[in-house]
């Protein structure tokens, strides 16, 4: 382990460690962020639609 | 054994309120656990002496794998709450996990092939392990088709929870498939009866990445399930108040 790109090349491992880490956090990220965002558009639909019944 | 906490999950806005407390502090847990873990994993802990770096997948493909075939346990467990106690918390935590169990399911399958071709020189070979993997991708799917496709409520939780229960025949194959058959694949990492045969050094952050896959699903989990429990109670007096408080 000496300098950078040789520590990303993991002696030609590299493609296939970061490949699998970077699918991995796609989808870890995804599992979080969906929720968070239907949540928003929920609250923000549910204030519409309230403020349609208040007039 | 006091059960109160059990008839108080038959409310939503119990668990509602008590989960908005927890979440915090997974999320804070999922940070930490997840960056030590990878980090240490994949810059610090030594090279395996038969795999050399590949190996590093291990401290995601583990922890994938085992999230997977526990969240299968949860919804199986959530089915039989279900069928006996009809309490509505437990179809919707069902619900709400098996779109998680089936993309950790996904994780573990992909990198499993990713790690597979520099080590056993090819993506995928149709062994006990591997199948009784993808078997368990189909099951949840089966579960998130079921649940959705039927638009009766009781009817639906009754049947999705049916399914549940039935694949979990699929999970000890999964367990014991490395002892069973003659598989390519390694045999467990972690045993609870024996020591890991790997260094401390490279079990304890594969540990801290596991801990930290299970506290990630839990957050995931506790927020589908809110969103979901806001949903079927938005008519209700307390939604109502949250939502005007979330805003």
């Amino acid at each position: 382990m000496n300098s950078l790109p040789e520590l990303f090349a993991m002696d030609g491992h590299g493609p296939y460690v970061w490949s699998a880490y970077a699918i991995t956090f796609a989808v870890l990220a995804l599992n979080v962020i969906q929720p968070w965002l239907a949540h928003r558009r929920l609250v923000s639909v549910e204030a519409r639609r309230r403020r349609r019944e208040a007039e | 054994m006091n059960w109160s906490f059990f008839h108080k999950l038959g409310s939503p806005k119990w668990f509602y309120d008590i989960s908005g407390r927890w979440l915090p502090w997974f999320a804070v847990a999922t940070v930490l656990l997840l960056g030590i873990g990878i980090v240490w994993g994949l810059f610090f802990a030594p090279q395996d002496y038969q795999q050399g770096n590949s190996f590093r997948i291990i401290y995601i493909h583990v922890p994938a794998a085992l999230v997977a075939q526990s969240c299968y346990v949860m919804l199986a467990a959530a089915g039989i709450v279900t069928l006996v106690w009809r309490m509505k918390l437990a179809d919707v935590a069902l619900r709400c996990a098996a779109p998680i169990g089936a993309w950790m399911t996904f994780i573990a399958l992909v990198t499993g092939a990713i790690w597979g071709k520099p080590t056993w020189g090819t993506y995928w070979v149709w062994d006990a392990r591997l199948t009784s993997m993808l078997i368990l991708l189909f099951l949840y799917f089966g579960i998130i088709a079921l649940s959705q496709a039927i638009s009766n409520r009781d009817t639906s939780a009754k049947a999705t929870a049916v399914l549940a229960i039935v694949g979990l025949v699929n999970i000890p194959i999964i367990k014991y498939s490395v002892d069973w058959w003659n598989t390519l694949h390694q045999p467990a990492t972690f045993k609870i009866t024996e020591k890991p045969a790997m260094p401390v050094e490279m079990w304890l952050p594969l540990l801290l990445t596991v801990l930290g896959f299970y506290a990630l699903f839990t957050v995931s989990l506790l927020m589908r399930m809110r969103l979901e429990v806001l949903r079927r109670e938005h008519k209700t007096r307390w939604v109502r108040d949250a939502l005007e408080k979330a805003k």
